[in-house]
């Protein structure tokens, strides 16, 4: 046991090093000068632009040589250091993306588990049975086929421009400051409820789909066969199958809680909802290598959490793993 | 069990969200009273922690604390957007670049010395009583007795000295080249200050009198360098019409300022109680909002408004074409140290060559005006010499384009229906403008299929803002667009914009095309050098410069894009309007136009019944 996460650890550790390593050098191969673009939009004298270029690369740390400014990275980044943003100059990036990431689990978070929760339930349903095949199946290759922004969008034309019940921007209502109350509470979920449909809805789908197909082959496993031939009733067979059709089920799932913090751009650009994923598309944009950095080192650190998550989660429910281990300390 | 985990699960999420919403550091404004005289407003950074969700109780003076306002009511509270490109991040008035995204630090908060209505033309006083030129090379400034910050600190002459000595001291603050010009700035009373000048520019100088915004001496002389070059000043304490009350990712609230010196002085009062400032992620919401009345004022580039205003869903400052005032110049810049954008002869047949009608009725649909020749606005529409552009002048006109080509020696050699340069090489060029900039877009769209209607290869090409810029700055690019100058007092700003120099290895602002010719740059700055009073010296000035620019065409002004601005009547009434019973004041929310009529609109807006 201890062999195996060990090896993992080493393992997850190696790809952290690696990933961020990237992370750091991806942003600094594009082409453009951030501090210019940033300096830009003040339409200085020239004199004064040149005095101030210099001066914010300095700031930022960015006239040392390239390898200096990356240990630079990592001796910042142990001390949980992930530099200042060029886009919203001066906030640190931590503090920018601590603000977005609460938003993005609240939305990412219920979406992902209720939608896997759902859909392998249905699926699982849907397998096999004729009437429900033949509903739920294109129901959900439509959804999953479905892309997030088109179906946010229809939802926020539908609900929210022809029914009017739903807002169709923002985190919460532009009158309201916020404050502990049922009333601002409500109007948090009014909000969150049409880009959480979105995602459900197009994730559900994926799941439901993938439960179906992975049920019909189970039963057709000879297993299944087997315990059939041996009278077992239905129900039965259909719970052993359920059970080693969940399996890759869990790797997906992880896969998908691995990108919580960032997995919703999309969705958050066409609701206005203020997370991870509109502030990855603008610190592109505006070329903020440290705000890159950033939200991409809260992507890498989700996915590899993730992936460990998934890890013990397989010794819990795959005995095989268990009887693998066992068979490496033997 | 799995359900129940689930459900707590979700319940821990729904209430991190609450805290964190909560967490946004949240000043508390406690309002004073205008009958208490000694009081001040205090306002007190509240940081409250993650982990505690409630509102902490703040005790500062015997003042009635008013709990800040939950729900702001509908009739005290304006809401607009078309500012913010991104989350607020500053509240330093220093740090220029990012005022669009807390618009109205300088302006509402922290005051200028003047204001400027760009619809006549005139400076008016505002911080100061009376500024002049008392010899030329003494400027007197007079402040207004009786100003005060918001914590109740009087504002004098030692705060302007202050503020302007700050750029002496600083060469990283924007308006630090006024010192290669001004020798001294002095306080001969409380309320007197004299400016000495070496060579005084006097249309800078006016321009620089509306603009640089004055900070409190007694709150920023113990700022650290980096504190006041590029720190956040968070909680800004200014002397304007409003406060800071909040802020979050995609807004930012205002609250108007009751003991505002501008109500016992000068009799206005904004009438909004509060403003939010909303940042929408597209356009599309925004139109949304305004439409349904829940957005008073949008200052968003809106394709398609013409439509909506049509038909009554919204109102412009125009009710027909081109429905906004015109705001800047879009200037096609020429990369002059590439071929064949050196040869004079070739800029001239292009300027002939480009179809701005289309640019203006298709990919504006109506909304802009096409440019006059010489790039000044409507506004300072005195400044252009009509004979000039009678005579050196162009316009849509393939046919003198391609004689003009023919003339200089470009022929169509290998017969691909393009010309060819007079030395046999191809002319193969891109013009560009950032993605996402859809007006932009279909606009150089415009450009390249009419240059290659008159036989001119050029393609339109989209790279990401920053690459873009990195290219205009490097001088990279062929030819590109650009509408840095804005309204202005004097026609200086545009000539300083397109003719700025030296030329250096980054043009960060201005003379993108690194267009190297001391005849124009001495024009410019004879123009600089010319008092504000001297109209005709201007003229004069501007005539010489006007008659270079259409010879030479170093670059080409095509239209002039407009302060978008479509506002509802369903709350706030009184707009400024083209019809005679409406202010005469500008509908803007934008970064540097509230001391250009922003405001003062605010003080004639009214309730609707």
């Amino acid at each position: 046991m201890r062999r195996y996460f060990g090896r993992k650890l080493f393992i997850y550790a190696l790809t952290f090093f690696l990933a961020a390593t990237i992370d750091w050098m991806i942003p600094r191969f594009m082409p453009g000068d951030p501090v210019q673009n940033m300096l830009s939009r003040a339409a200085l004298h020239a004199e004064a632009a040149e005095v101030m270029h210099g001066y914010y690369t300095r700031a930022f740390g960015l006239d040392v040589p390239v390898w200096q400014q990356y240990i630079n990275f990592w001796i910042a980044l142990f001390h949980g250091d992930l530099g200042t943003s060029v886009y919203l100059f001066p906030q640190p990036v931590l503090q920018i993306i601590m603000r977005a990431v609460p938003y993005d689990i609240f939305l990412l978070l219920p979406a992902i588990l209720l939608s896997w929760l759902a859909g392998n339930k249905f699926g699982a349903f849907a397998a096999r049975s004729k009437w429900l095949d033949n509903t739920i199946s294109p129901l959900g290759y439509i959804l999953t086929a479905t892309p997030y922004m088109w179906l946010g969008i229809l939802l926020a034309w539908f609900f929210g421009i022809v029914l009017g019940i739903f807002p169709i921007a923002g985190a919460y209502s532009f009158t309201m400051r916020p404050h502990l109350s049922w009333a601002f509470v409500g109007n948090l979920l009014k909000h969150w409820f049409l880009p959480f449909a979105s995602l459900f809805l197009v994730k559900f789908g994926g799941w439901a789909i993938g439960m179906r197909n992975m049920i019909i082959y189970e039963l057709e496993a000879d297993y299944s066969h087997y315990l059939e031939a041996l009278g077992a009733p239905r129900k039965l067979v259909r719970q052993y199958a359920y059970r080693n059709a969940i399996l890759p089920q869990i790797t997906g799932l992880g896969l998908d809680l691995g990108v919580v913090v960032a997995g919703a751009l999309v969705t958050e650009v066409v609701f206005s909802y203020p997370g991870i994923g509109y502030l990855i598309l603008a610190a592109i944009q505006n070329q903020d290598y440290f705000l890159i950095q950033g939200c991409f080192l809260f992507i890498i650190i989700g996915v590899l959490l993730a992936n460990f998550i998934i890890d013990i989660v397989y010794v819990i429910v795959d005995p095989r793993t268990r009887t693998g281990m066992q068979g490496e300390t033997v | 069990m799995r359900k129940s985990i689930l459900f707590f699960t979700s319940l821990l999420v729904a209430l991190s969200l609450v805290l964190a919403a909560c967490a946004t550091p949240t000043p508390q404004v406690i309002e004073r009273t205008v009958e208490v005289p000694v009081q001040q407003t205090v306002e007190v950074p509240v940081e409250v922690p993650v982990e505690v969700p409630v509102e902490v109780p703040v005790e500062v003076t015997a003042v009635p604390a008013e709990a800040p306002t939950a729900t702001y009511a509908r009739g005290e509270t304006l809401y607009v957007s078309g500012a913010a490109w991104g989350p607020p991040s500053t509240w330093n008035p220093f740090v220029t670049w990012a005022h669009a995204n807390t618009t109205g630090i300088v302006g509402n908060v922290y005051e200028t010395l003047f204001t400027f209505d760009p619809l006549t033309g005139d400076l008016t006083p505002w911080l100061a009583e009376s500024g002049e030129w008392s010899d030329s090379t003494t400027y007197d400034l007079k402040l207004r007795e009786g100003i005060e910050w918001s914590d109740g600190t009087p504002l004098t002459a030692a705060d302007v000295v202050f503020t302007f000595e700050l750029g002496e001291q600083y060469a990283a603050l924007w308006f630090s080249p006024v010192w290669n010009y001004l020798d001294s700035v002095t306080a001969v009373g409380d309320y007197d200050v004299q400016f000495t000048f070496t060579d005084p520019l006097y249309q800078e100088w006016s321009n620089n009198l509306y603009n640089i915004a004055i900070v409190p001496q007694h709150l920023w002389e113990g700022k650290t360098e980096e504190e006041i070059t590029s720190g956040a000043n968070e909680n800004p304490v200014g002397s304007g019409a409003y406060l800071y009350e909040s802020h979050a990712e995609d807004r930012n609230v205002w609250v108007r300022n009751e003991n505002w010196w501008g109500t016992k002085l000068l009799g206005l009062t904004p009438a909004p109680k509060r403003i939010v400032d909303i940042r929408t992620a597209s356009n599309n919401i925004a139109l949304g909002m305004v439409v349904k009345g829940e957005l008073d004022l949008s200052n968003n580039f809106l394709p398609g408004i013409a439509e909506l205003s049509k038909k009554g869903y919204v109102d412009t400052y125009f009710a027909e074409a081109p429905y906004m005032l015109s705001a800047n110049t879009a200037v096609l810049f020429l990369n002059t140290t590439k071929p064949p954008m050196d040869d004079p002869a070739f800029r001239r047949a292009l300027a002939f060559a480009i179809n701005v009608d289309d640019i203006v009725n298709v990919a504006y649909a109506g909304l802009v005006r096409a440019a006059n020749p010489t790039g000044l606005l409507p506004s300072l529409e005195k400044y252009v010499d009509q004979d000039v552009v009678a005579r050196l002048g162009y316009s849509y006109d393939p046919a003198q384009a391609q004689q003009i080509l023919a003339d200089a020696g470009y022929a169509d050699v290998d017969g691909d229906g393009f010309v060819e340069a007079p030395d046999g090489s191809k002319v193969e060029l891109e013009v560009t403008c950032p993605f996402g900039w859809t007006d932009w877009m279909e606009a150089i769209n415009v450009i390249a299929s009419s240059a290659q209607g008159a036989g001119i290869n050029i393609k339109a090409a989209t790279p990401d803002y920053g690459a873009w810029n990195t290219a205009l700055t490097s001088g990279t690019f062929d030819m590109t667009l650009n509408n840095w100058a804005g309204m202005s007092n004097t026609p200086w700003t545009l000539y300083n914009l397109l003719f700025r120099h030296p030329i250096q290895e980054t043009m960060g602002s201005g003379n993108f095309g690194r267009y190297d010719n001391q005849e124009m740059f001495d024009l410019v700055d004879a123009l600089a050098r010319v008092p504000v009073d001297d109209e005709a010296g201007m003229k004069a000035a501007c005539a010489d410069i006007q008659e270079l620019m259409l010879t030479d065409m170093p670059m080409i002004p095509l239209w002039y894009n407009g302060l978008w601005a479509q506002f509802s009547n369903a709350v706030w009434t009184n707009w400024p309007t083209e019809a005679a019973d409406t202010p005469d004041t500008l509908p803007a929310t934008w970064a540097g136009y509230w001391q250009m009529g922003g405001l003062l609109t605010l003080t004639t807006l009214e309730l609707a019944e």
